[in-house]
């Protein structure tokens, strides 16, 4: 379980996240919805460390993220798996050796082992004999599923995904959202997504949080939605005449 | 005030460079990359410039000393001190300023903005020892290497000007090169393209590494990380003079 408590982040003296309380669940998809500039990527990687708060706690369980040093932090971080927007992969290095790398990095396994590991990951994610490729040579899909395989090569507790469907076609977007559901559960993990996609809200949402200009607005399932009266978010998730007649149905 | 804030996190960056390598073994075969990378792809490069720099350097001796009573193999001894303290040293690492330089911030720079360095830092990784300190390192070996290749093409270059264009005998020119020889002058030079080295590598990764934006900023840092360079390698090359020479 991630808990965020009273989170207040500003960027020259801009407030972007204004006391921002929240829990993800473990063994759930926990999805932080808003506005493209609202806010969700600042939140995410304050949650992962790469932003420092202004002021809040972040637990990870019961460790005191915020509170640690940075050496501290390692064993925190490798229980960490992250999915950056644009997959993020080593440009030069193949697929292999990027699902490799954290293996190669933190772990003490024999090459053999690292490569079995490396081609469990892959085979998980539905990529096969892709090994030798570059990340230049695969579709935005499979780069995304590489980057997942790469995340979850060291077996994380918590997984964080920014933005996974960004870039996609519908038909990848809901494979990519599937993958995430079905690994979370697998391996019972704290999975945190942003995203603006309705598919993925409706789909995956277990755990909605809603950011508007900094602050949380609103909280429940996927489901809940159709129900709440609260207008920014309304605004928000019925802006396509497609979604309002969905929900007038 | 911009200047003071970039001498500030410079130093920073620097002593966040020079933290111990998470795993030796990866380091030095990315120490071993690098050299290939940033040096031995540097070669041809060296090899041109500095033919074409001591043959120059020659016939401008040779036109410019043309009086009877200075002999002609002074036109050896001017040049082979021409390139040994200064032009190798100094000239190739300007070169390689531009050459390795804008490789290494643009490198860096692509990796910021595409986040492959929030990868290395959610992962726990030192984002920046673990980029920056093995460019630093194959540098610092490859770049006396550089130097010392440039000083033997170069005085060839020399040979080669002053020998076909009649200007200097092959003989003079021999003699020139092996009278009063000072072989301090050959350590002064090594000393100027290790602190080269050093700087060429650690201001390129700092421009690279805070990097912001997109594409275009990309091309920006890659150029200042030039200038910057070129500029302290100018500087230095004033203070290690005074210091080493005087």
């Amino acid at each position: 379980m991630i808990k965020v408590s009273h989170i207040n982040k500003s960027f020259e003296g801009t407030p972007v996240l204004k006391d921002i309380n929240a829990s993800f669940e473990k063994g759930k998809v926990n999805l932080i919805i808003g506005q493209s500039g609202s806010g969700k990527t600042v939140l995410l990687k304050t949650i992962v460390g790469l932003h420092q708060p202004d002021s809040g706690d972040i637990w990870y369980d019961e460790r005191n993220f915020t509170g640690m040093d940075a050496e501290d932090r390692k064993d925190v971080r490798q229980e960490m798996g992250m999915l950056f927007q644009g997959s993020a992969l080593f440009d030069s290095l193949t697929v292999e050796e990027n699902v490799r790398f954290p293996l190669d990095m933190f772990t003490r396994k024999s090459m053999e082992e690292r490569i079995e590991r490396v081609n469990t990951c892959l085979v998980r994610v539905n990529l096969y004999n892709v090994n030798k490729l570059y990340p230049s040579e695969l579709s935005g899909g499979m780069q995304k599923r590489v980057a997942i395989a790469r995340a979850i090569a060291l077996n994380p507790k918590y997984l964080f995904c920014d933005e996974p469907n960004s870039g996609l076609d519908p038909r990848t977007a809901i494979v990519i959202d599937e993958l995430i559901q079905e690994l979370t559960q697998e391996f019972c993990m704290t999975t945190i997504v942003n995203t603006h996609d309705m598919n993925s809200v409706f789909g995956i949402g277990e755990n909605v949080i809603f950011i508007y200009q900094g602050e949380k607005y609103w909280e429940g399932s996927g489901e809940d939605i159709f129900r709440c009266d609260n207008k920014e978010l309304n605004d928000f998730i019925f802006a396509s005449d497609i979604l309002k007649k969905i929900r007038d149905l | 005030m911009s200047f003071l804030f970039h001498i500030g996190r410079y130093i920073l960056f620097v002593k966040r460079v020079f933290a111990r390598p998470l795993k030796p073994r990866i380091f030095f075969k990315k120490v071993i990359t690098e050299i290939d990378t940033l040096g031995i792809n540097s070669v041809g490069i060296v090899f041109v410039i500095s033919l074409f720099m001591g043959a120059v350097i020659t016939l401008q001796l040779a036109y410019n000393i043309d009086m009877p009573f200075i002999p002609r193999y002074a036109i050896g001894l001017g040049s082979r001190d021409s390139i040994i303290l200064e032009f190798s040293s100094t000239i190739v690492s300007l070169i390689l300023a531009g050459k390795v330089g804008s490789h290494i911030a643009s490198e860096i720079g692509t990796m910021r903005v595409t986040e492959q360095i929030d990868v290395l830092d959610v992962m726990g990784i030192n984002s920046a020892s673990f980029l920056v300190l093995p460019k630093v390192v194959a540098l610092i070996f490859i770049n006396p290497v550089l130097v010392v290749l440039s000083m033997g093409i170069g005085i060839f270059g020399g040979w080669i000007a002053g020998s076909f264009t009649g200007i200097v005998p092959g003989a003079d020119y021999i003699y020139g090169i092996q009278y009063a020889f000072v072989p301090f002058y050959i350590f002064y030079s090594l000393i100027k393209s290790v602190v080269f080295a050093f700087l060429i590598a650690t201001i390129s990764g700092y421009w690279g590494y805070y990097t912001k934006g997109g594409s275009l900023e990309v091309g920006r840092s890659s150029t200042t990380a030039v200038v910057v360079s070129s500029v302290q390698i100018l500087l230095f090359n004033l203070i290690l003079t005074q210091l080493l020479l005087a």
